[in-house]
């Protein structure tokens, strides 16, 4: 668990998979509790498949800080297939990789090391692809990545992501029901090791 | 939501809202909603912002009756814009970039015409090459176009900058066109907290006008605007939208004192930010002023004394407050996000400054800096850097004459 006063998680996917509205729920949830939080994507010429990067930082004091996160406490990977040299990048010596994948973690982990990258300090795997096609039917694996996020690292209450995700989707209860159950299941599922 | 109070209220004290997230784009839809602006005309091509959108949401859902006339140009745009404020409707656009490029014509007439429209500009970069990211280069265009010129450091802002400039723009003894700025993605597109006002609030604050107070387009009190103005009489009406622009410093003071007073969030023309014992300052706009904040922040913990001013009100340039507050400082620089191409300094904004010292005899050692066109990040140690080059100049006591670039790819470094 990371009790810092601010934290900076980077999230890495690919359009279509719901990277940034991920960052921005996350940040509606801190805001919910009372914290101050800014959310922004890398902003691009979006387009489904292309990767994408999104950020969070949570603080209990006002956000100066608008730059892109170089340096992330936590990174969250949505897509097994990026490149580890691209999300592990900066990313500080005691912080947590949160990645969707169907890999275990001492496969993860050595995936680091083929890679040459230094490993984090704790590991959060989950397989959250298999969650939202069961769930949701498709891979839009945000809202169960978001799930695993605060299982690993308690940023935001569970609850309040939930609350946040039907008011996303207001207008689509069903939708929105779908997602609670995914997070639900991702919450419980995630695996998380500390090395 | 019922929200659940505590302790019971205090009259004197302002009332605090519940936080929620926003945009910056989501703040200026609700501004435009909570002021009950009668006319929205908008051609939101890209690049712009999700306000029209999200107003167009609000239409449709029944959250604000207001005409949204979909026009085929920004140039028609702004006319709409200026055509519906002339009939005394309150009245409102958006644009960005090279949208604002093609209203420029109408951005004249909207001032010289003396018609309070409100517009929220999105800054953007400017074409060519082709570019949607963040820099001033939009709005430093439109800096001689006779509008007022307010710009928003966070979403906060955004709120509370449209919400003054309904009451500005349309007090009697202004009637100029308010344009409030919103840094392109880092604050249009940015989700951050946002404490938003009743509608009856901001409507108290900013009260719609009966439609007889000023000169309006109606069939049973006729009038003429937009005649002729030749030589006999051009200059006189040019004055008086010199004056009206000095004029509107008053309406502009008080609006942000009476917010202030109301609200718990006072605005000046300038914010100072450690700048009782500054040695060196960085002068800049917008949501820029967050960064350069930062870094005085992490400059003062190495114990330099750094200090920032973050201009608010761009035109009318807050001149008095600003040689006031540089007084005392040993070396002075201007982050601009806009090149001034050819200019006596490259950078729009380093002019207006050291033009504000120069006439009234104060010389300090000065670097004007550049950073951040089209969407090239600021990073705080950038910053930090920048404060160190005018420390160098404060010991030396000498200005840097040409403008310096900093954050350009080269194999020199990076200042150019």
């Amino acid at each position: 668990m990371l009790d810092v006063p601010r934290v900076e998680i980077r999230f890495h996917g690919r359009g279509g998979q719901g990277a940034v509205t991920a960052a921005k729920v996350l940040a509606s949830a801190a805001v919910d509790e009372g914290k101050y939080a800014l959310a922004f994507p890398e902003y691009g010429a979006e387009r489904r498949g292309a990767p994408v990067l999104a950020f969070t930082r949570i603080d209990e004091k006002p956000i100066l800080e608008r730059e892109p996160i170089l340096e992330p406490d936590i990174v969250v990977v949505f897509d097994p297939s990026l490149e580890p040299e691209i999300y592990m990048k900066g990313l500080r010596p005691n912080g947590m990789l949160v990645i969707n994948t169907k890999k275990t973690v001492d496969q993860v982990v050595k995936l680091l090391e083929e890679h040459g990258l230094q490993k984090p300090r704790c590991i959060a795997r989950i397989d959250a692809t298999d969650i939202a096609l069961k769930h949701l039917r498709a891979p839009i694996v945000n809202t169960s990545m978001l799930a695993a996020l605060v299982r690993a690292a308690s940023v935001v209450r569970l609850e309040t992501l939930e609350e946040n995700i039907r008011k996303v989707f207001a207008e689509r209860p069903h939708i929105a029901e779908a997602n609670v159950k995914a997070m639900e299941e991702a919450y419980n599922s995630t695996e998380v090791v500390c090395l | 939501m019922a929200v659940v109070e505590e302790k019971p209220r205090e009259e004197q004290l302002p009332t605090r809202k519940k936080k929620i997230a926003a945009t910056g784009s989501d703040a200026a839809a609700y501004a435009v909603r909570d002021a009950d602006v009668d006319v929205v005309a908008v051609y939101p091509i890209t690049p712009q912002a999700p306000i029209a959108e999200n107003i167009a949401q609000m239409i449709a859902d029944g959250e604000l009756d207001a005409e949204l006339i979909h026009v085929e140009s920004e140039h028609s745009a702004m006319s709409a814009a200026v055509a519906a404020a002339a009939t005394g409707a309150r009245s409102f656009t958006a644009t960005s970039s090279q949208g604002l490029e093609l209203m420029h014509e109408i951005l004249y007439i909207a001032s010289g015409l003396r018609q309070p429209v409100v517009m929220a500009l999105a800054t953007r970069a400017l074409s060519a090459p082709i570019n949607i990211w963040n820099d001033y280069a939009d709005a430093m265009g439109m800096r001689d176009t006779g509008w007022i010129m307010i710009f928003s450091e966070n979403v906060q802002e955004v709120y509370d900058n449209l919400v003054q400039a309904f009451r500005i723009a349309e007090h009697p003894d202004v009637l100029l066109p308010v344009v409030v700025t919103l840094d392109g993605y880092i604050l249009s597109h940015t989700t951050e907290a946002l404490e938003p006002l009743d509608r009856e609030e901001v409507l108290s604050f900013a009260p719609k006008r009966p439609r007889g107070y000023r000169p309006v387009l109606d069939p049973d009190h006729p009038v003429t605007i937009g005649v002729l103005g030749a030589p006999n009489w051009y200059q006189e009406i040019k004055v008086q939208q010199a004056l009206a622009m000095r004029e509107s410093r008053r309406v502009i003071e008080e609006a942000g004192k009476e917010f202030g007073k109301r609200y718990g969030r006072e605005y000046g023309f300038i914010e100072p930010y450690y700048m009782d014992d500054a040695e060196v300052a960085i002068v800049t706009l917008g949501a820029t002023s967050s960064l350069v904040k930062a870094a005085v922040n992490r400059l003062r913990e190495q114990g330099v004394k750094a200090g920032m001013v973050k201009i608010r009100v761009f035109r009318p340039f807050p001149a008095e407050e600003l040689a006031k507050v540089l007084e005392n400082v040993n070396a002075l620089g201007v982050l601009d996000r806009a090149v001034s191409f050819g200019g006596a300094l490259e950078g729009p904004l380093a002019m207006e400054v050291l033009s504000t010292l120069a006439v009234r005899g104060v010389m300090k050692p000065f670097i004007n800096f550049i950073h951040g066109l089209g969407g090239r990040d600021i990073f705080v140690k950038d910053v930090v850097e920048m404060y160190q080059k005018l420390l160098e100049a404060a010991k030396s006591g000498k200005s840097v004459t040409r403008t310096l670039f900093y954050g350009v790819r080269s194999r020199k470094g990076h200042v150019i």
